[in-house]
């Protein structure tokens, strides 16, 4: 299967993500071509090769100095017509969503979104997809080329597989209206630490803390993991923090790579609100607890002893 | 000037998938998608706002009983309710809910149309790029703020990097994250008056769209088959002996979750 | 200690006032039915076919003759019962128009069966004379609800849902309609962004039907001196869906274990199972809320329930898909208020306490006042006469007690009353009045309040199982299964003193089905969003008050 993996790049670095992405499609053997568009990033097309890329399709055109999706499509749209593929793949996020399902449109060709994994089985390939809040899992597929596939953000690790990547440079004309939004401001990356829709890692506290003060080990830890930090309905309920941290039913929705619930009893209510995260680790004292059903690793004990320590052993290991 | 809201008709209470067709049953009553009620609030609010927004027009592809769940946008304040429904559209997946949609939005000739942040059902968040596309329009998504400013619109769009802001001429497609506002509740009023506000039905023969580009027919995508979710692997629960973070970390190492 | 010792903040006063919208402002309709339930709609079901042929009339009633407020997103939302239903009272409604074939049904009971019920063993019983119910049918409530307002939509009526009706619009001793209430406050009952106010509704004639524990109708029968000489009591009952491997062929009841047979316990009440076709069970447990021991949950009764034998053979296989929760009006006969009808206002259903305890219906009757109330209200709007004339409504009095619902609630009059005394006296004193026909014993029983009851503590939670997800469950999933996503930041709609000591915060905590209360250092605390509405709080001490329209549950196979 001839599989074209769309990189993303940010402030001088490839997307760790699409990195991912181009290892996974690696590992499913067949052959793997990379593409990457924007202005400046001729350079970083190269790296792609060590992740398994044979080749870098490159566009760099200071029109697409912005991420906006629409001139990718046009872009995407010309490389496919010139090359023929089997599958695009794309490694979610607010812009490769958007070019991903512009680019089905244009082309007439299927989008399978939120993918958690990718096989090539009996030379078809498969997505599997989860639904319901992550409590069903469908095996999805497509039934014409190329296949379009997002991948849920952070599913897969980048590994190096060593080579190098031949680095091919393309030119496509944009439409008139894919240039007519502008960007005016761009962001820059949150000081404030990722919001915790976004967040690899998110330490949520509940009732078990005992009081609102408490709260400072939960945002200690979050920080010294770079994550970000959550609340149950009862501590925000009672005014410990803010609603917009809450985690629920009630509440937002989170799957991230890590989730450490400390003090937090598990309820349904909570868990349907972060049950698709990829670990969960739990700190309670009461053993009874029906986070511990659910939980990666469970542990039963007090959180005040517990937590710093945790966060002291993460602190001197990211400065090691 | 004219405002489309694509909204969308979903389940009610538990959602339920059918082991036969493998996808949602949509056999119970249905609401209104909780994260459009956003964009028809942006909508109405755009409307008060201006003098000259003539029209908001709620348009959704879907089952004829989703004509009910929409007056909820017609008792918030819409003017006009128009469901495309045909049983040849049923399993209609991005690319023919697209087409459909587009064919229905062209024919309404809305200078701005706007989708919610994301479908409650099925997740998916993208809908309105393949739209864009198929009514070679610019777009602007993730919207948490809209203004309006001498024939543009103007969005502060969420990303994981923060917020850009962009700006795109009319006409436009914006799709609102759920951030940017909050929905009103319908007066009492305004919900005994949505059954005499007009509601069109429309057959994919009146857009001029072919059964076999809509439903399963015109779909490229399918499902094979549902499962559980993977086995989360042993659970693993300790009492703590004093070396409790200790464990946890080599855990975490071994699962590269740090 | 008794609950009522510690009486909750509340004022009926709070709940009633003149119209105060400005003139044109205020939503006028012709006949304003309060709750879409099987009363209501009824109600609403008749006085469309009324208004069919009387077009003048209706069109005199303006823009909606007849309008339906409903507190539950929609109809069903927030209905709840076993159930087995008599059709006879919706096959007059419909005029032999509708078959039963039509009406949303699981199938006739031919079969039944109950049991008296010990820890390891059930032994079958001659079913009581009054539980009979050869010839109805199975039902879930909810769905028969929704069916309901299809069928009154298609006859014209207009369905409000997600809209409370707050307060009881008097003037001059008049009801003139209710005010709705408010939706978008927070917490503190401050606007939010969102804020909407409620509106005045101004009806002809305003038609109470709210079901259980009415909010409205109990401010009515204070206010308007309409209560009779009896207090009303209530029963708590919790029911499960499940979906089963084998299908059920029978209609159970069961008597007994888990529930306590000594006097001092007061531990009245059984539990149903009911076949829904044939892939689904309901199964419910219902307990009487003069109980005294501070640790009866009746959710958690049903959890050990169905590790009994006879139950877990039932669902064993089977995956719990429906959860909820409701109080029952079980006074009968002796605690109906002494009129229902008011210059203005009619009374149906299970908030006017039309229930047959014995035999555990109140479904048929809901039909037959709804269908009757619309006959004295159509009558009262007829050229030269008016509703809220005092007496113009009397009819509906009436009618009601020339039909078969007082004739049978006076028949089963004394029997719940009799349970007072312990299941052995209490079946032998309802057998005795079974065999004569309510003639013996002579006399009325005397009915005490839930709440005059004295609380003590026996260490019965120690039995109930704990929840193991498969088959026994806690209350925060059971609150979850119930489809409740109330808003968090809501105002608390419940009256209840949060001072009390901890033997009532106790009660209260193993009472609420949906772990709404919490015993704490210094009294209670309240955990408002759990609520499912089932309104037991009112009956042990606390008051019940309807929270923002759309919140609460959303049953719909219940």
């Amino acid at each position: 299967m001839k599989f074209l993996v769309f990189l993303e790049h940010h402030e001088g670095a490839l997307q760790k993500d699409s990195l991912g992405v181009l290892s996974k499609a690696a590992s499913l053997g067949g052959e793997v071509e990379a593409v990457l568009l924007g202005a400046g990033v001729e350079e970083l097309a190269a790296d792609a090769g060590r992740y398994g890329a044979a080749r870098v399709h490159v566009m760099d055109d200071p029109l697409l100095a912005a991420p906006l999706p629409q001139p990718r499509v046009d872009a995407l749209e010309t490389l496919l017509g010139e090359q023929s593929f089997d599958a695009v793949l794309f490694a979610a996020s607010v812009l490769s969503a958007d070019v991903a399902a512009g680019l089905a449109a244009r082309l007439g060709a299927g989008l399978n979104w939120d993918l958690t994994d990718l096989a090539v089985e009996d030379g078809r390939l498969v997505g599997k997809r989860p639904e319901l809040g992550d409590s069903v899992y469908a095996d999805v597929g497509w039934t014409s080329e190329p296949r379009l596939a997002l991948i849920r953000s952070g599913t897969f690790e980048p590994a190096e597989s060593g080579g190098s990547a031949e680095v091919e440079t393309f030119e496509s004309r944009l439409q008139d209206f894919s240039l007519a939004a502008t960007m005016i401001e761009q962001a820059h990356s949150e000081s404030e630490g990722p919001s915790i829709e976004d967040a690899e890692i998110v330490v949520a506290g509940g009732r078990g803390l005992g009081s609102p003060e408490n709260f400072a080990l939960v945002e200690e830890l979050a920080k010294a993991l770079g994550g970000a930090v959550a609340a149950t309905r009862a501590v925000v309920d009672a005014g410990w923090y803010p609603y917009a941290a809450q985690v629920g039913q009630t509440g937002k929705t989170v799957s991230p790579k890590l989730y450490i619930a400390c003090g937090i009893s598990g309820a349904i209510q909570h868990k349907v609100g972060m049950q698709g995260s990829s670990v969960i680790v739990a700190i309670n004292k009461d053993t009874n607890a029906p986070i511990f059903e659910y939980a990666d690793f469970g542990v039963v004990g007090d959180l005040h002893e517990v937590v710093p320590k945790l966060t002291e052993l993460v602190k001197q290991r990211k400065a090691a | 000037m004219k405002i489309a809201v694509c909204v969308k008709v979903v389940p009610d209470g538990q959602l339920r998938l059918d082991p036969q067709s493998k996808r949602l049953d949509r056999s119970g009553e249905g609401t209104l998608n909780a994260f459009d009620v956003n964009a028809v609030e942006e909508a109405l609010k755009l409307k008060e706002a201006g003098s000259d927004v003539e029209e908001v027009v709620i348009v959704s592809l879907g089952p004829e009983r989703g004509l009910e769940a929409m007056r909820k946008a017609l008792a918030m304040g819409a003017d006009r309710v128009v469901l495309v429904s045909d049983e040849a559209a049923a399993g209609s997946d991005l690319v023919a809910t697209s087409r459909v949609l587009a064919a229905a939005l062209e024919r309404e000739g809305a200078e701005l149309v706007l989708f919610g942040q994301q479908a409650g059902d099925s997740d998916g968040a993208v809908l309105w790029a393949a739209v864009a596309d198929r009514l070679q329009r610019p777009l602007i998504s993730q919207v948490a703020e809209l203004t309006r400013q001498n024939g543009n619109v103007r969005g502060k769009r969420q990303t994981e990097y923060g917020y850009d802001l962009l700006e795109a001429p009319l006409p436009a497609v914006i799709a609102v994250s759920d951030a940017i506002n909050e929905p009103r509740y319908p007066s009492l009023k305004g919900i005994m008056g949505a059954k005499k506000k007009p509601q069109e039905t429309l057959s994919l023969g009146d857009l001029g769209v072919d059964a076999d580009e809509a439903g399963e027919a015109g779909s490229q995508t399918e499902v094979y088959a549902l499962g559980d979710p993977p086995a989360r692997g042993d659970t693993v629960k300790i009492e703590d002996d004093g070396s409790a973070a200790e464990k946890i970390v080599q855990f975490l190492r071994e699962k590269k979750a740090l | 200690m008794k609950p009522a010792d510690y009486p909750p903040p509340f004022d009926p006063g709070e709940f009633v006032a003149a119209p105060s919208d400005p003139e044109g402002e205020r939503i006028e309709v012709g006949v304003l039915i309060v709750g879409a339930g099987p009363a209501g709609l009824a109600c609403a079901i008749r006085l469309g076919q009324l208004l069919e042929g009387a077009p003048e009339l209706a069109e005199r009633l303006g823009d909606v003759p007849v309008a339906v407020l409903e507190k539950g997103k929609q109809p069903g939302s927030h209905l709840l019962s076993g159930a087995v239903v008599n059709p006879r009272s919706l096959r007059t409604l419909f005029k032999g128009r509708v078959k039963t074939s039509e009406m949303p049904f699981y199938g006739r009971v031919d079969h039944e069966g109950v049991y008296f019920l010990t820890q390891g063993r059930a032994v079958r019983i001659p079913t009581p004379p009054t539980m009979r119910n050869h010839g109805n049918y199975v039902a879930s409530l909810s769905r028969l609800g929704r069916w309901l307002g299809e069928r009154a939509e298609e006859g014209g009526a207009t369905i409000l849902p997600e809209t409370t009706a707050a307060k009881l619009l008097v003037t001059d001793g008049r009801v003139r309609g209710v005010r709705t209430g408010d939706r978008g406050r927070g917490r503190g009952g401050e606007e939010l962004a969102n804020f909407e106010p409620g509106s005045d509704v101004l009806a002809r004639v305003t038609v109470l039907a709210e079901g259980t524990q009415g909010h409205l109708t109990g401010v009515a029968l204070g206010r308007l001196a309409l209560e009779g000489k009896s207090p009303q009591v209530w029963a708590l009952g919790v029911k499960e869906v499940w979906r089963v491997a084998r299908p059920l062929d029978r209609v159970i009841h069961t008597m007994g274990w888990p529930l306590r047979a000594g006097a001092k316990y007061r531990e009245f009440g059984g539990s149903f199972i009911y076949p829904m076709g044939p892939d689904m069970v309901t199964v419910g447990m219902v307990v009487g809320l003069d109980y005294r021991d501070a640790e009866l949950s009746v959710h958690d009764l049903l959890q050990e329930l169905k590790t009994h034998p006879l139950v877990r053979k039932i669902l064993e296989g089977g995956e719990r898909i429906a959860w909820g929760a409701k109080t029952i009006p079980e006074g009968g006969f002796l605690s109906l208020p002494r009129r229902l009808s008011a210059p203005g206002l009619l009374i149906c259903g299970d908030g006017a306490g039309l229930v047959n305890v014995p035999a555990l219906k109140g479904i048929h009757y809901a039909v037959e006042s709804g269908r009757l109330a619309a006959e004295a209200a159509f009558a009262a709007l007829q050229p030269g006469e008016t509703p809220g004339r005092p007496g113009a409504l009397d009819g509906y009095d009436a009618a009601l007690r020339e039909s078969f619902v007082w004739t049978d609630l006076r028949r089963v009059r004394n029997m719940r009353q009799a349970f007072g005394r312990g299941f052995w006296l209490g079946g032998a004193l309802a057998g005795a009045m079974t065999a004569t026909r309510g003639a013996f014993p002579p006399g009325d029983a005397r009915t005490e309040r839930d709440a005059d009851q004295e609380v003590f503590t026996s260490g019965r939670a120690a039995s109930y199982p704990a929840a193991d997800g498969k088959l026994t469950f806690d209350k925060l999933s059971s609150v979850f299964l119930s489809g409740n996503k109330t808003r968090d930041d809501a105002p608390n709609h419940i009256r209840v003193r949060t001072d009390v000591p901890p033997e009532l915060a106790q009660l209260w905590e193993h009472m609420c089905p949906a772990q709404v209360y919490e015993a704490v250092d210094g009294g209670v605390e309240v955990t408002a969003s759990n609520c499912v509405q089932c309104g037991a709080i009112t009956a042990k001490g606390g008051r019940l008050t309807p929270p923002e329209g759309g919140s609460g549950p959303e049953y719909t196979v219940t």
